[in-house]
């Protein structure tokens, strides 16, 4: 196997395709059943029946903006020979003056009339002007301009009488309906008009089987030359084309084709092309079979072969597009070269010309896959290559040859050898189900019998026989790609049954009480803390900027910059998949102060990812982190404001842990450069024991600046699961105390270097000796004057309570004492003077 | 000395004329005082012709009673006026406010969602965001090449690993784990190049999956209409239709009759009167047997719902972008 590079690979996966819904005229659909229903009812038949219209379209909407007109006087143009000036009654309360060109004008004459601001086929607006100098406010219109016929040669003689100002289509009783079917790719069988046409005889009451085409050839046109004689068809890798028919044309006049052809064509969208080209589109839409025609002159040695390109060669298409054709792709050649993209486009090199005489038409069968492949790596997408790589009917390439050689041998003019090539190597294996009418049941939920889903069956051409009361032996028709397996007969029965119909029920399963996965029992909990604490959840992408990493100045070994690229990103700034939350929440903070949101308090939690190994999945972990910037608390009567600052932030955190109840948090300073997305000596880790909670910290101006943000901000980082580890397996109540505390404090001068941490620390060691110590905290800070610059008072305050007794002054004295002296002591420190 | 009737009638004048509660007081010790009127006249009760002492006496005292009345009904009148001038608070001035946070809408409907489902008897099962080629697509029967990748237009991070386009390789992984009976709801992030008006490329689904014997097309319908029932309300009419997704079998579209219109056609709807919001069928056998489940014993069925298709409906939000910008503006809503 070829190793794709990435470029390649992704060019292969991501190329554009055009939309394909299928297009059906309900004028095309009667020539093949007796259909006589509201088109609103069509489509919603279609519908319920898995053939989901998307759209109903009158076709002929146009001619109702198109009016009946009398014309009344026709005058010589005085500045113009090959002009009239007519005077005409369109319905409306005064005569309008029209300049006309066409020689059949004539008074008396009833006409189609297009007023100012009608629009004609081909996009062309009526408007009031002049011509020559003489007022002209509408246009008398030929047939061929309506699209109604062939006749440019002057205007549309109504022949009749008429009241003036009848809209055109009511008057010609012209109607048409376009259902566009956006079609599921299980269903190629229906990317036919006759496929549609035999879904719509399965719903019609009583059903209806369709009517097929002749596919005789006509005998007035066969030759008595056999194609062996001048073309000859080798398949090579008969995996990927295990079919190939071809019929072959003499004194083929090319030409426009007919207008009831052109019509057909026109009425689901296509552009006719010539008589040849047009034949092979309207019998690929009429039976699902691609076709392509080469001018047989234009086939060296009139060979086809039908091989792999085995190596890289250069093809052009016939849109003369030039392409790099891989050697696995099939290729259709002649005796010297490629002349076709198997299934995708024919070559420039052999495509029918207006000098074509001979013309060898081809119909075949290719594999699916190969068919696929190729289209999506050139980048290509045709008619043709939609339907080889869904699956056609196998059996359908003679019937669809036979087909269109009797077109071209009766439009063209043109003379069919008295025989087809057919080379059929691998041939399709009909494929037989057997049915059990009971599982089928089952599966449903349904009661119909062996008859009911053998009536079923058979109105889309299953063939049926009954074997016993709950067996049926089930004949798949070579179109039916789809019916593989039972099972996908019961899908044929409950759509054509009809979804609705089935009763509804409820299953009986027995009862299981599980308990909830203790990940979203916390991710739940969290949230709801979170939101206590007046955070609002944010959700950000999983992509982030690919230069993320830069802007938070990762270092070069951080483990966040192991991201995982998206090889077919929306865009550069959605290249990568996160490796932290923290940029999604400096977008979103950024996004918020745009719209002069300045204050925000933000959480998400969400999956990070780490690349691994090349082709292996990356590490996905789960984090909680947040965001706090702007007031402290909303501008108002009570409070002056002020600024969010880091202890908001920790205040938070601590909240969190606190409502987890997971205690012996410990906030230790980061000393070094592992986030330097926070402000040096503004960021704190948070451990547990030695394992590592997350970090808090100010984010450090730098990353501000690369954000484009100006006001201080403070996030909290954590790991999910190391939160999850540390939750407490059960939770005891203990008792109330029976007697008072009594409370001391302490206050000392210290010097700015010593952490109130590290003092708590110590009091932390007598504070498990001493049973009548039950809590120490810190109650006030000061720095500045009086006291030196270095220097800080702290004041603690020592909670004392005895489980036994009410303490006395007594009690304590000399504890407190032994406090004091360890904490001046240990510290260095001094009382206050 | 006044008679009764004069005192009667100056008193009650005089409380009647009283603005605040010191008058009321004073003229409270003018006549009932005992100092005041009526004591001095019941003293001088003596020097009245004795026939006529019996009656000045009753008199007085009723006199008496009725003063005692009125000046407490008189004080009680001027406190109700006094009040009205200012003392305590003023209690519409804005209380202190209680900062509030909320949950992002696409959270809170994911629950809403999971919940009913977890009545049901469901149980919830996570899958990675980041998938193997063959958990989301071969072994959901999507070969390589099958046109029905088209459906959906994938994101890869190498050949063969790609961010997961839909919950849908939950099944696979939780079956390969469980033995039936398997009831299980798998939501997430899914993620499909796409971005406008509507489309993100990131969205959240809901991936459901029953498996056990008997289980039918007809429970699918029952659990789903429970579903929407319960998640809109239950006059909200369904509608299945057939579809297809290559990992069921058969495959059935849910509509809903349009919230917005009830059925009468708008903009919301496309003018049809429905509104796609469930993917669903039973599980393809290909499936199960890429599990290993014995598709002779086990039937079982698999859906998957939008969560933002879910929320903007039910709160009427136009833009599915809205959800991942995150405007506290828009966040604060719900």
């Amino acid at each position: 196997m070829v190793l794709m590079t990435s470029e390649n690979f992704m060019k292969t996966m991501c190329a554009s395709w055009g939309s394909f819904d299928m297009k059906v005229s309900l004028s095309w659909l009667k020539e093949y059943i007796g259909i006589d229903l509201e088109p609103s009812v069509i489509a919603k038949e279609l519908t319920m029946a898995g053939l989901e219209v998307d759209a109903v379209e009158e076709r002929y909407d146009y001619l109702n903006h198109i009016v009946v007109a009398k014309i009344n006087e026709v005058k010589k143009h005085p500045n113009a020979d090959k002009l009239s000036v007519c005077k005409v009654d369109a319905g409306g309360d005064e005569q309008i003056q029209i300049v006309c060109g066409a020689p059949n004008v004539r008074e008396g004459m009833f006409v189609p009339c297009a007023l100012p601001g009608a629009v004609l086929p081909g996009d062309l607006k009526i408007k009031k002007g002049k011509l020559r100098g003489e007022v002209s406010a509408g246009m008398l219109c030929s047939a061929a301009e309506l699209k109604l016929n062939t006749d440019a040669a002057g205007i549309m003689d109504l022949e009749g009488d008429f009241l003036s100002g009848t809209p055109l289509d009511e008057a010609l009783k012209v109607s048409d309906t376009v259902f566009e079917i956006d079609l599921t790719p299980n269903r190629p069988d229906c990317l036919s008009i006759i496929g549609v046409a035999r879904e719509a005889g399965a719903f019609m009451e009583p059903k209806a089987k369709v009517k097929l085409p002749d596919f005789k050839l006509p005998t007035d046109k066969i030759g008595n030359k056999s194609i062996h004689e001048y073309a000859k068809v080798q398949i090579i890798d008969p995996d990927l084309c295990p079919r190939y028919s071809a019929g072959l044309l003499f004194d083929v006049k090319i030409g426009p084709s007919p207008f009831w052809l052109q019509e057909r064509l026109e009425s689901i969208g296509l552009t006719p092309i010539n008589n040849v080209v047009d034949i092979t589109n309207f019998v690929m839409m009429e039976m699902g079979q691609p076709l392509h025609a080469f001018d047989f002159d234009e086939v060296a040695k009139g060979v086809i072969i039908v091989k792999r390109a085995g190596s890289d060669t250069n093809f052009t298409t016939l849109d003369s597009k030039e392409h790099m054709l891989e050697s696995d792709m099939l290729m259709i050649c002649d005796g010297e070269r490629p002349v076709a993209l198997a299934g995708v486009m024919g070559g420039e090199n052999s495509e029918i010309s207006d000098a074509t005489t001979r013309v060898l038409v081809e119909s075949a069968y290719f594999n699916p896959v190969s068919i696929r492949k190729t289209a999506k790596k050139i980048g290509i997408a045709t008619d043709a290559s939609h339907r080889f790589e869904r699956g056609i009917d196998p059996e359908g390439t003679v019937k669809a040859l036979n087909r269109a050689v009797s077109l071209m041998a009766q439009i063209c003019d043109a003379t069919i050898t008295k025989d087809i090539i057919d080379e059929y190597p691998n041939k399709a294996v009909p494929l037989e189900i057997d049915l059990n009418t009971d599982a089928l049941n089952i599966r449903l939920g349904t009661d119909l019998d062996a008859d009911a889903i053998k009536e079923i069956l058979e109105s889309v051409e299953f063939e049926v026989e009954k074997t016993d009361d709950t067996r049926l032996k089930v004949g798949i028709p070579s179109f039916r790609v789809d019916v593989a397996r039972p099972e996908d007969l019961s899908e044929e029965v409950a759509r054509l049954w009809g979804y609705n119909n089935i009763q509804t029920s409820y299953p009986l399963v027995p009862a299981q009480g599980r308990l909830l996965d203790k990940k979203i029992v916390l991710r739940e909990k969290i949230r709801q803390i979170m939101t206590g604490f007046s955070f609002f959840e944010a959700i950000n992408y999983n992509f982030i900027n690919e230069n993320s990493c830069d802007r938070l100045t990762l270092l070069d070994n951080d483990k966040r910059r192991q991201v995982e690229t998206i090889l077919n990103p929306i865009s550069d700034q959605m290249s990568v998949l996160r490796s932290s939350l923290i940029p999604g929440l400096l977008e979103t903070m950024k996004r918020n102060i745009s719209q002069q949101s300045i204050t925000l308090k933000l959480f998400e939690i969400g999956k990070i990812f780490f690349a691994t190994q090349k082709g292996s999945l990356p590490e996905e972990k789960e984090m909680i982190a947040g965001l706090i910037t702007g007031n402290r608390s909303a501008s108002s009567w009570y409070s002056k404001k002020s600024n969010i600052d880091f202890f908001d932030l920790k205040g938070a955190v601590e909240g969190l842990f606190e409502e987890l109840m997971i205690a012996n948090i410990v906030f230790e300073k980061i000393e070094d450069d592992s986030c330097p997305y926070y402000k040096d000596g503004y960021a704190a880790v948070v451990k547990s024991g030695d394992t590592l909670m997350g970090t808090l910290g100010k984010i450090d101006e730098k990353v501000l600046k690369n954000y484009g943000l100006k006001q201080d901000v403070f996030i909290f980082d954590f790991n999910f699961n190391a939160i999850q580890d540390l939750l407490p397996k059960s939770v005891t109540a203990e008792p109330l105390p029976k007697f008072p505390s009594i409370s001391r404090d302490i206050t000392i001068i210290v010097d700015r270097a010593v952490t109130v941490g590290a003092i708590l620390k110590q009091v932390e060691l007598i504070f498990k000796k001493e049973s009548l110590i039950e809590n120490i905290f810190l109650f006030d800070v000061f720095e500045g004057q009086p006291l030196a610059e270095d220097k800080k008072s702290l004041s603690f305050r020592v909670v004392y309570r005895s489980a036994s007794k009410t303490l006395k002054e007594k009690n304590i004295k000399k504890l407190h004492v032994n406090i004091s002296k360890m904490i001046l002591d240990q510290f260095n420190a001094d009382l206050p003077k | 000395m006044h008679s009764i009737i004069d005192i009667e009638k100056q008193a009650f004048e005089s409380i009647e004329k009283a603005v605040d509660s010191e008058q009321l007081e004073q003229l409270s010790v003018k006549y009932l005082g005992r100092k005041g009127v009526l004591t001095k006249f019941l003293r001088n009760i003596s020097s009245l012709p004795e026939d006529e002492r019996p009656s000045a006496g009753k008199n007085a005292n009723i006199l008496k009673g009725k003063l005692e009345k009125a000046v407490k009904a008189a004080f009680l009148k001027l406190e109700a006026v006094d009040d009205k001038k200012i003392t305590g608070i003023d209690v519409t001035l804005p209380g202190r406010s209680i900062l509030r946070g909320s949950l992002h809408p696409i959270t809170q409907v994911a629950k809403e969602i999971s919940d009913i489902f977890l009545r049901l008897g469901f149980d919830i099962a996570e899958s990675p965001e980041v998938e193997t080629d063959y958990y989301n697509f071969e072994a959901l029967n999507i070969p390589k090449y099958h046109p029905a990748r088209d459906m959906q237009d994938t994101f890869y991070v190498s050949e063969n690993i790609v961010l997961r386009t839909h919950t849908s390789p939950s099944q696979p992984r939780v079956m390969e784990k469980t033995k039936p009976p398997v009831r299980i709801i798998s939501p997430g992030k899914v993620f499909r190049c796409d971005s406008d008006i509507t489309h993100t490329p990131m969205f959240y689904q809901i991936e459901g999956l029953m498996v056990d014997k008997n289980i039918s097309f007809g429970d699918l319908k029952g659990i789903l209409t429970t579903f929407v029932h319960q998640f809109f309300d239950k006059d909200t009419s369904l509608r299945f239709r057939p579809s297809f997704f290559p990992f069921t079998e058969p495959s059935a579209e849910v509509d809903i009759r349009c919230v917005m219109c009830k059925g009468k056609g708008c903009r919301i709807c496309s003018k049809t009167g429905w509104l796609e919001v469930l993917g669903s069928g039973m599980v393809h056998p290909a499936v199960f047997e890429n599990v290993g489940y014995d598709t002779d014993k086990y039937t079982g069925f698999a859906f998957g719902v939008g969560i933002e298709r879910m929320a903007m409906l039910k709160y009427g939000i136009d833009d599915i972008r809205k959800f991942y910008e995150n405007d506290v503006r828009f966040l604060g809503q719900f």
